[in-house]
Order: C-alpha cells, then structure tokens, then sequence
C-alpha cells in the first residue's frame, strides 16, 4: 500500500537503528514520551524497544481517547442508552470500556439498550434520517482529529433540520493534556527529555500549537518536540530527531510528519471546530484529573443538538477501580506490567481499566506484542 | 482512535464526497475538510473523513532521509 509500505522496511529501520545507537552513545540517559496512543501501539507492534538503545527510553502518554475517558462519562452514556426512545451511536472502541458496577456499553446493550458502533457521523446521520421516530445520540469522543467530523455532523443536521440527531461531546484537546503531564513533572511525576508528537492531531492544528512547549521560559517547558508520523520508521526517525536535540541541546518543534501536516494544519477544519465548539471551563481526565479548557462543549447557536441539553445529563464522578493503575500509567509513572491486575484479573478480553481496552491503550499493546519481550530486553 | 489511513481518490462524488481506494478497497467518504482534493491524491483518511492531503515531494524527501542515515552510518565506520 502505498504511502505505507515504504515506511515499514525493516532494512531502513536497521540503519536508523544504528544511527539512534551511535548518536545517543553520549553516557546519558534519554526519556521520551510518546504522547499518541496510535505511537504506542506501533512501538509495540513493530517491535521498536527491540531496536532502541538501553538508555533510550520510551514512555506511553495519554493520547488515547478511550484510555482518558473517566468512569464518570461511560456511565452517563449507559444512563442515556437505557432512555426507550434513545439510540446511541458509538465508536467501537467504547463498547468494552469498563464503567461503574462492572458495566459497559456492551452490557447495557446485551441487556437490551440500543447501542450501535458507527464508523463514521455520517453513519449517525443516516440512521436519525432513517428512522425520524428515534432520539439518536452521538457518543463523540477523540481529539483534534476527531473533532472536525463531529462539527460537521452537528451543521449537516442543522442545515438538513434534522432535530432527532444530538451529540453527547467528551471531545479532549491535546495541547492541555501535554501541559499537565509537563506540570505534573514539574510535581514530582516522570521525567522528560522530549515528545514525541501526534500525528493526525497535527493535521488538523497544525504544529504551532507545540511551540510554547519548547520555549524556556519555565525549566520544565522546554522540551523538544517532533512531531511524527505512526509508521514505524517514521517513529523511529523522530527519536533520532529527538536524541539530537537533546545532544546540541536545543529544545525546538521539528516536524517529521512533513508528508501531512504543516505548521498551520488544516484550517477549514479549525473553522468548522471553531463555529461549533467552545472551551469547557474544566474536564476530568481519568489519571490526569481536573484539567481546565481542557475539552470542548458545543456552543449556544447549536444548543438543539447538544445531547446534555436535550436529555438534562447531570455529570456524576465516579471512581476507577481501585486496584487498578490506568491513572498512573496514563501519566508515564508507572508501566502496564506495574500493576498487579496485567495479564492475570485483566486483559483485553476481560478489561478492569481503559488502557487495556482499546487496541492503542499502552496495557493493551504491552498485552497483545510486548508481553514475551519482558525479561528479554537489556536494562541500561 | 487518531489512526488514519491514506487512501487514494478516484472519483468525486457530489455534495463533497468521493470515492476513494483502500489497496483494492473502495469507499465513499467526505472531502469537505479537504476540498481541493483531486482524483489521484492520497488524502488521509479518518472515520470517513479525509483530513488532509498527502504531498508526494514532501514524502520522497522522508524517504530519502532514511537513505541518507543509512549512508552517513557507512560512512562513519
């Protein structure tokens, strides 16, 4: 497949190999957290540790929608999914999340609630079109990639006045997220030498966005950051980037991802974002907690489809399981193998927390490629 | 979630859909965030939208970095 293909030769990869290896050769150590979770999964698939020097260590972010998600919000959609008039419409991933009393969105609908994986919001749209009797809701979760469809999916409703067609928002912002894990830093939490940086994110906000991460106007903000793309030499070329950075000691935004994004990203989506969506003045993040303008919520013009509106959703905390370690693992403070639940109460069969759930969660990729690997690979 | 794919145009549909290919897959997906998207591109492709358009000078130069390290490591020994 084109575009594919030609970033998973392992000849190639061999030789960046070599090069992190000769370069990052300098007695010092280098910690660099993947924000993506489309980055750990292909650190884990394609067997990237195995490649990387012992001092070059990778650590897994939050960057994955599912896995930041609070038990709050799942249980909120199963409470609007047991609604009789109400379908939801949902992402796959969602389905197996677990939620409070050990329920899940695949629970709710085995018990009856009409839940429905969509691939798309054009998917969600045709089904308000075809069946103008039930309250369809959009469960939409993601980041900036994610967004853009779910704006349009709310102005193709308006302009098609389709008003049984709402959207249940718990849309997150990257940017926020990186400035909690570098003020968590800041607190005591895991050290950093760099990111790096999302993909498809970029595509859409472009990479100025980052830049003040790299500014050194406070010690633990500048960092270097490269944004890369999720094939593995593309990921592998961005630790390199990274390596040298820290050796000449700058701290700057580079872009690896140069096929597909650019400094100021895709703007007519960052106008359709903008038209719809506002700030919400805080959100909770499972393992990161309260983070203010954190997440977006749907402005006043499109108030007829906003899903909290509608149906007057209140937002009830609820706690994770407690023997389970997704926080700290969203917060690189501890690795999946850290928690006594990996691979023996939890796996993705039968998932306890988030992160071992969505096929990018960081216990998940460590479940399904790097399990074996433990024990095998050299410390530093 | 952010996983995307790049998937080739080859037809413009109205209402700013197109029919794309998928290494032998056809779809139907939205080009309204990338509207000059033209048959032939390799646009990115996220839950049914494509996001942006890849640009094919920007990919050979990744390419040829990766020719570049490998050269430069010969080089060093």
């Amino acid at each position: 497949m084109k575009y594919v293909d030609e970033y998973r030769d392992g000849a190639a990869a061999k030789r960046v190999a070599e090069a992190i290896s000769r370069e990052a050769a300098s007695g010092r150590t280098y910690h660099f957290m993947e924000f993506c979770g489309g980055h750990t999964h292909a650190i884990s698939r394609y067997g990237i540790l195995d490649l990387l020097p012992g001092n070059v260590e990778m650590i897994h972010g939050p960057g994955c929608p599912v896995c930041v998600l609070p038990v709050g919000q799942i249980d909120s959609a199963i409470r609007l999914a047991r609604n009789p008039d109400v379908t939801l419409c949902t992402y796959a991933d969602l389905m197996r999340v677990p939620a409070s009393g050990r329920s899940s969105l695949m629970k709710a609908k085995a018990a009856g609630a009409d839940i429905r994986m969509v691939y798309s919001t054009l998917d969600a749209i045709r089904i308000a079109e075809a069946e103008p009797e039930r309250q369809v809701v959009f469960f939409a979760i993601g980041f900036e990639t994610t967004t853009p469809p779910t704006a349009l999916a709310i102005k193709a409703a308006a302009a098609k006045g389709l008003r049984n067609l709402s959207v249940f928002c718990n849309h997150v912002l990257t940017p926020a997220a990186i400035a909690a894990i570098l003020a968590d830093e800041g607190a005591g939490g895991v050290k950093l030498e760099g990111f790096v940086g999302p993909a498809h994110v970029s595509t859409v906000i472009g990479t100025k966005p980052y830049e003040p991460f790299a500014e050194p106007f406070a010690e633990t903000y500048a960092k270097p950051v490269v944004i890369s793309g999720f094939e593995p030499l593309d990921v592998m070329q961005s630790i390199l980037m990274l390596v040298r950075q820290v050796n000449e000691g700058r701290a700057e935004v580079e872009n690896q991802y140069i096929r597909a994004v650019t400094r100021v990203g895709n703007e007519i989506a960052q106008a359709q974002v903008a038209d719809v969506f506002e700030r919400r003045d805080t959100f909770e993040w499972r393992g990161l907690g309260e983070i203010p303008a954190s997440a977006l919520k749907i402005r006043d013009a499109y108030a007829v489809f906003d899903a909290e509106r509608r149906f007057a959703m209140d937002y009830v905390p609820a706690p994770d399981n407690p023997a389970c370690d997704c926080g700290d693992i969203l917060r690189g403070v501890k690795k999946p193998v850290d928690c006594k639940l990996f691979g023996s109460a939890c796996t993705p069969e039968s998932p306890m927390g988030s992160c071992m759930v969505s096929s990018e969660g960081a216990c998940a990729a460590h479940w399904t490629y790097g399990r074996f690997r433990d024990g095998q690979r050299k410390s530093a | 979630m952010c996983l995307a794919i790049p998937a080739r145009i080859v037809e413009r549909l109205a209402d700013d859909m197109a029919k794309v290919d998928l290494d032998g897959v056809q779809k139907e997906v939205s080009l309204a965030l990338t509207p000059d998207a033209g048959v032939g591109d390799y646009v990115i492709l996220h839950v049914g939208y494509a996001l942006s358009v890849i640009d094919p000078a920007e990919a050979a130069k990744t390419l040829a970095l990766f020719h570049e390290i490998g050269e430069l490591g010969e080089a060093a020994r």
